[in-house]
């Protein structure tokens, strides 16, 4: 399925690049509201960030930070397409105009921005990676781990940080390398390795998917920087803009205390700021293309920032993650959002 | 049409483009000339487009390193090695799961298609089972499953089964002790290909003496005396210099000996298996196709029942058998790329996999990979080819 996915993906991708025409700046923005919809690149799976629920509706953060840009754009949530992709698909899915953002827990890193082609438009959520343990094995440091073997996914950064830190501390492993998520936590399951790495946040949803998720531990060390974030095309200004402040315009909402709830008393506020992100102020949509009250379809469909990361990760869902750096600013984390003006 | 008769009377030359030999040329030309311009507007188009969106192109990324790690490697690897590397030891590990894939495979077939004509019927209706049970299935779930349930069953690294305190079999694997070749073993390995030598030679001497006199020799007694006795000789009087590294349980797993992974014996198991399946019917309709008259003929002139087949019965089966027993060859060859599903580290999985996640060269990478898989498929059809030339009728 997904082997004969990937060959098949890549193929028509590199084929796609061949047959393409230019491509122009403003593009994606134009051929989007042509079409009605946007085409964003998601998980296969992955609990909090993007998984299709019992009813098969897809959830999750980075979910939502694509429904935040539809809402912007069409006054309407809904309007989404979600295509599932795994790590080693997604670029070329984007560079080849399969989809129109990639929102699928993608680490920003210096390569990635400047030789894909590709833009990173902010950060959704600030992951770091870390390591996960079956308790009977009583490790309590990652710097235990020396000769253990080590699951791991495909095509990601994990793999690469995973071989620094323990060739900086000196320490052997063998890595046994899975092409989807839901393929390395089956191996620790069965015993294949003793340790399971991805992001923390990951591997808390993960650890979800075992019989017994009490007997398997996160260490506390984390041993990388992985702040994720939606992706797009280089060279596409305008539908650049619009992701980078849907997502801030969330996070603006969260500070200025505007919720999904309050959000149509808020319309009628005497704040200058808040009257600027919800609409009251005119012609302020135009920059981007779009109605005035662009970020007030955002909060009141999707929520703000806040709003999103509890839902999904946070205290009202399974993995009940604390915001850490998630927080915003004001609040001891280092989420921050440019201002509205 | 061309009115040949009429052109004939005329002493002016045809025009050469009734000429068919000349028009065949024109259009061959043609048709090169558009295959050719095809290709370069597609690198060009792709070279433009990558270019337009700031996507880096070139084979620069080959000599940087490549900072992860690979499960499995023939060759020394390690993370500081080169992205060129990871494409070495991919390569040699598809190389390597698709020759033992080969060998179980021709051996298992061979067997259970020579079983499917047995006059037993227990032992004909199991190799009709086995053969209709495994060509049906799906090689993906087939892998799976042979992966998951060896992962899943055998014992955690502490309480492996164990043969003598030097094998040792648990879920990461199949522990052996590895050989250790000390001072002087060359002797020992000069005298094994001393030993081959003399047998090939042997063999030619006795059908040569055969062809002459009709006298036959026992030339496999006395082949496979030289090929044990001679190395052993030779190993014993030199001191027997060779120990055995024994794999021992140390923190998380064992160390030393050597290792064969399960991703490695899953994937072999499961390609052997499938592809056994497809070979033991073409053995099959390979030696049905030997007429009967050619067995009684044989049994007329005096021929033993062993002589038979081999002399006469396998000789002309192998014609009908050569040719599909190639395409399994590629089959099984292609499908090894099936190993990403498992984690067993192939060029797929390796290279096409992690090195292009992670430089983002798309294009080069997949060019590269499709490569390789064309040039293993042709290096395998032109040693078959060869094979069948040299099975083939010869007309006298």
């Amino acid at each position: 399925m997904t082997i004969k996915k990937i060959t098949v993906m890549t193929a028509t991708a590199v084929a796609g690049m061949m047959f393409m025409g230019s491509a122009q700046a403003g593009a994606t923005f134009d051929a989007v509201k042509k079409k009605g919809f946007v085409q964003c690149g998601v998980t296969t799976g992955l609990p909090g960030f993007s998984a299709p629920d019992e009813k098969g509706n897809w959830t999750g953060i980075d979910v939502d930070t694509c429904r935040a840009v539809a809402a912007a754009m069409f006054g309407d949530a809904t309007k989404v397409n979600f295509k599932p992709l795994n790590a080693k698909e997604r670029f070329t899915a984007l560079q080849s105009g399969e989809i129109d953002i990639l929102s699928r827990n993608t680490t920003w890193t210096y390569t990635r921005d400047t030789s894909l082609g590709l833009n990173f438009a902010g950060v959704n959520y600030y992951d770091g990676q870390g390591f996960m343990v079956s308790k009977k094995l009583g490790v309590k440091s990652a710097l235990e781990l020396s000769g253990a073997a080590i699951c791991i996914q495909a095509g990601t950064t994990t793999e690469l940080n995973l071989a620094d830190y323990f060739r900086a501390n000196k320490m052997e492993y063998t890595a046994i390398t899975y092409d989807t998520s839901e393929e390395t936590i089956k191996g620790f399951e069965a015993g294949r390795c003793d340790v399971l790495t991805s992001d923390q946040s990951q591997l808390y949803g993960l650890r979800t998917k075992l019989p017994d998720p009490a007997s398997a531990v996160v260490l506390p060390e984390v041993i990388s920087k992985e702040p994720l974030g939606p992706v797009v095309r280089q060279g596409d200004d305008e539908w650049f803009n619009l992701v980078k402040w849907s997502l801030f315009a969330q996070l603006n909402a969260e500070e200025l205390g505007v919720t999904s709830k309050n959000v149509d008393q808020m319309l009628k506020s005497a704040d200058p700021s808040i009257k600027r992100l919800v609409g009251g102020e005119a012609g302020f949509g135009k920059f981007l293309g779009l109605d005035d009250k662009w970020a007030y379809y955002i909060v009141k469909q999707v929520g703000n920032y806040g709003e999103m990361f509890e839902r999904n990760v946070g205290q009202g869902s399974p993995l009940q993650i604390s915001r850490g750096l998630n927080a915003l600013w004001n609040k001891g984390g280092i989420q921050y959002a440019p201002p509205v003006r | 049409m061309s009115d040949t008769s009429k052109d004939s009377e005329q002493p002016a030359k045809p025009s050469r483009l009734r000429d068919p030999a000349f028009r065949a040329l024109i259009f061959q030309i043609l048709a090169t000339a558009a295959v050719v311009a095809f290709f370069i507007y597609i690198v060009r188009n792709t070279l433009h487009n990558m270019e337009l969106r700031g996507i880096s192109t070139g084979f620069d990324f080959l000599d940087r390193a490549s900072g992860f790690a690979i499960l499995q490697s023939l060759v020394p690897y390690s993370e500081a090695s080169s992205y060129g590397r990871t494409f070495i030891v991919g390569l040699l590990n598809t190389i390597l799961v698709s020759a033992l894939g080969i060998f179980f495979a021709t051996l298992i077939g061979f067997l259970v298609g020579v079983l499917r004509l047995s006059k037993n019927w227990l032992v004909n209706k199991l190799a009709m089972i086995y053969i209709e049970l495994f060509r049906n299935i799906p090689l993906l779930l087939q892998i799976l499953f042979w992966y998951f349930a060896i992962a899943f069953n055998l014992p955690s690294p502490r309480q492996s089964l164990s043969m003598g305190d030097a094998f040792f079999l648990n879920n990461r694997g199949m522990y052996l002790p590895a050989p250790q070749f000390g001072e002087g073993f060359w002797m020992t390995g000069l005298a094994i290909v001393a030993a081959i030598v003399g047998a090939i030679l042997l063999v030619r001497w006795s059908r040569q003496r055969f062809e002459a006199t009709g006298q036959t020799f026992p030339t496999l007694y006395v082949s496979l005396g030289l090929l044990i006795g001679l190395p052993l000789i030779v190993f014993l009087a030199s001191g027997a210099p060779l120990h055995w590294e024994l794999p021992e349980l140390k923190g998380f797993n064992f160390k030393g000996g050597l290792t064969v992974i399960p991703e490695l014996f899953a994937l072999t198991l499961a390609l052997s298996i499938y592809t056994a399946a497809f070979i033991a019917e073409t053995v099959r309709s390979g030696i049905q196709a030997v007429s009967h008259g050619q067995t009684e003929a044989a049994s007329a002139l005096g021929l033993s029942h062993a002589r038979t087949l081999r002399l006469v019965v396998i000789p002309q089966a192998m014609r009908v058998i050569i040719p599909p027993l190639t395409s399994q060859y590629l089959n099984l060859t292609k499908n090894s790329s099936l190993a990403v599903a498992i984690g067993y580290p192939d060029l797929v999985a390796v290279f096409s996999g992690t090195t292009l996640n992670q430089t983002g060269q798309a294009v080069e990478i997949i060019a590269i990979t499709m490569a390789v898989y064309l040039s293993l498929s042709l290096g395998i059809s032109l040693f078959m080819n060869w094979y069948n030339a040299k099975m083939a009728l010869r007309e006298r």
